[in-house]
């Protein structure tokens, strides 16, 4: 996931339409794609005091995140593209297939159990009338079996359910439970998985076990996954794109190295984070207790890991955690210096947000103060240095300080 | 033991068994549809349903009578449809133990359907079942005890009805003579053996229920209101 964002930095929301490329790096340069996306969505609905007026398009590849605060509609969002809000106004067309459309003419409303989408809940909801085999085997059950392509071997192995499949729900925890609900939902063989902040209900160590997992599902099973979060830590591990939505509007929409930053100031979120997938473990230093990283050719130095060389982890590299410095030589304890080119700068409240890019291409995030901005006289375009603090290994329970 | 009334307590069994029977088939839906969300219609029908809660049989007794008579509208809506005679008959206890017992069926049905709310729904149309398919393979067996309840206590309701039968039924041995009206009749012949022999049978088999409804943990108002559920 690295080179879209330049073609798609225009890709901005205006008012309505937004676009959101589930792909990574599909165009490289300019113009759009000939073909339909896979999913255009346009929703109106008013309960309450909260209105919803969103629209959006989906490329079938990769995870889109539908980003925002609790109340944003983001949830509400998400069943309508499932069909289970039929008060909902507007239109939804997945993969050329019209799936609702209230325009009098040619009025269409699929109902839920006829579109091919596996819907994972926030609290799973799995039937406690049945242990975990039938309730993976629910959906698995109803579907056509020339439409099946997913495995059940494949899915018990890959969420390692095979001690759980005899249990009841009701002695299952809160992690087991998720990887039994996202099990159910994808064995029936979906053509769009959405998931409704699966983790939120997860204290932090069953996350960290569920999220590799769930950063490699769209490629493994090849289903493009929409997921809903208010967590920016979350967003930056698991998608390459996202919606941002606020007070049932679409604030912006693309890809995830072009909005992070500005998502990120708007939202001050403590999660403003990026992840750096596939650096492989050089060698260890076993004097200095420390892990020494290959990450596009420049070393990393991490706090010791029980990782054979060779291995290769993920980074995740908190905004906070990152300064920037104009030269090199100065004589400090950060071990860690990225060289890196200055893309763009953020407002954000207190400070800065600065869009950085490695020499491998890759997106970095620093937030410094405006006061370091102007004594710096950064601007984009500038060479400079990225000094990381601090990374954590993804995975791994607790941050890895150096 | 011929002091027991047999061929009474064996009418009451039948009787019960078949109005059970009927009202669960007939119930079911009725409780599904009352447990969405309130409407003006809901209310009146819900209120209907549980008339005989409070209303005297007798009156209940009387007003079916006339309705079910051979000058009745139903009754001779039914005669013309060749159908049975509605009044001192088997088929007459029927059609008023359902009308008598139908809250007792309804009620735990519609607060189970209720409490279990609309999200198990949900989650099973999103794996592809259709709506009767959720019903059977979903709420069905998450909601049986209530079905258990209802079963339970529309029978043993059934059984102990005394004022519909006696106006509608017109206590004629081996065919209306139910045991609850086997035990009037015999206090009043002064053959109190007779009256206590069947009235133990009746409330043994009373508490029994009772006891088994407590068990199943699905007692009577089990189920607390909760959201209304959407099919």
């Amino acid at each position: 996931m690295s080179a879209h964002d330049v073609a798609r930095d225009g890709a901005r929301a205006s008012a309505g339409e937004a676009r959101a490329p589930l792909a990574d790096g599909t165009a490289a340069s300019g113009g759009e794609p000939a073909q339909a996306p896979f999913v255009q969505a346009a929703f109106r609905l008013a309960r309450g005091g909260f209105s919803l007026d969103a629209s959006f398009v989906l490329d079938g590849r990769g995870a889109c995140a539908l980003f925002g605060p609790s109340g944003a509609g983001k949830t509400t969002l998400l069943r309508c593209l499932a069909g289970l809000e039929p008060d909902a106004r507007g239109r939804l067309v997945v993969d050329g297939e019209t799936w609702h459309d209230d325009a009098p003419s040619r009025r269409v409303f699929r109902p839920p159990w006829m579109r091919p989408v596996g819907y994972v809940f926030q609290d799973a909801q799995l039937f406690a009338h049945l242990d975990v085999r039938g309730n993976l085997r629910f959906g698995e059950r109803r579907v056509p079996r020339s439409d099946r392509r997913v495995r059940f071997d494949d899915v018990v192995g890959w969420f390692g359910l095979d001690a759980l499949l005899a249990r009841r729900v009701g002695s299952l925890s809160g992690g087991e439970r998720q990887r039994v609900a996202i099990g159910r939902a994808l064995l029936t063989s979906p053509r769009l998985l959405l998931m409704d902040e699966p983790l939120s209900a997860l204290d932090v160590e069953a996350r960290a076990r569920i999220l590799p997992r769930l950063a490699a599902l769209p490629r493994h099973f090849g289903i493009p996954v929409l997921y809903v979060s208010h967590a920016l830590s979350e967003v930056a591990r698991l998608c390459d794109a996202l919606v941002w939505l606020d007070a049932g509007r679409v604030r912006a929409a693309g890809g995830l190295d072009a909005l992070l930053p500005d998502v990120g100031a708007a939202t001050d979120d403590e999660g403003l984070s990026v992840s750096l997938h596939g650096c492989r473990v050089a060698r260890h230093h076993p004097g200095d207790e420390l892990s020494e990283l290959s990450l596009d050719g420049a070393a990393l130095f991490v706090r010791a890991l029980d990782l054979a060389p060779g291995t290769t982890v993920e980074l995740l590299v908190h905004a906070r955690d990152v300064s920037v410095a104009l030269a090199a030589g100065e004589r400090s304890s950060i071990l860690n210096e990225l060289p890196a080119r200055l893309v763009s700068v953020h407002e954000a409240r207190g400070g800065v947000v600065l869009r950085l890019q490695t020499v491998g291409g890759r997106l970095l995030l620093a937030r410094i103060t405006k006061r370091s901005l102007r004594q710096l006289e950064l601007r984009p375009g500038v060479e400079l240095l990225a000094r990381v603090k601090s990374v954590s290994v993804a995975g791994g329970a607790s941050p890895e300080l150096v | 033991m011929d002091a027991i009334d047999g061929a009474a307590l064996l009418l009451s069994a039948r009787l019960a068994a078949v109005t059970t029977l009927v009202l669960l088939v007939l119930g079911t839906p009725l409780a599904w549809w009352l447990a969405r969300r309130r409407t003006l219609a809901r209310a009146v029908v819900s209120s209907l349903v549980s008339l005989p809660l409070v209303l005297p049989p007798t009156v209940l007794g009387f007003y079916l009578l006339v309705l079910l008579g051979p000058q009745g509208t139903v009754g001779r809506l039914v005669d013309a449809l060749g159908g049975p005679r509605l009044v001192f008959s088997f088929p007459g206890l029927v059609v008023g133990s359902c009308v008598f017992s139908l809250p007792f069926v309804v009620t735990p049905l519609r607060d189970a359907f209720a409490a279990l709310g609309s999200r198990p729904l949900e989650a099973a149309a999103t794996l592809r079942a259709r709506p009767l398919d959720r019903f059977v393979s979903v709420v069905v067996p998450l909601t049986r005890p209530a079905f258990l309840t209802a079963a339970m206590l529309g029978f043993a309701h059934t059984v102990g009805e005394f004022g519909v039968v006696l106006m509608l039924g017109g206590n004629i041995p081996g065919r209306t003579r139910t045991a609850s009206l086997a035990v009037f009749e015999a206090v009043e012949r002064m053959d109190y053996d007779r009256a206590h022999a069947t009235s133990l049978v009746l409330l043994g088999f009373a508490f029994c229920v009772l006891l088994a409804a407590h068990l199943l943990g699905g007692g009577p108002s089990a189920a607390p209101r909760d959201r209304g559920v959407r099919p």
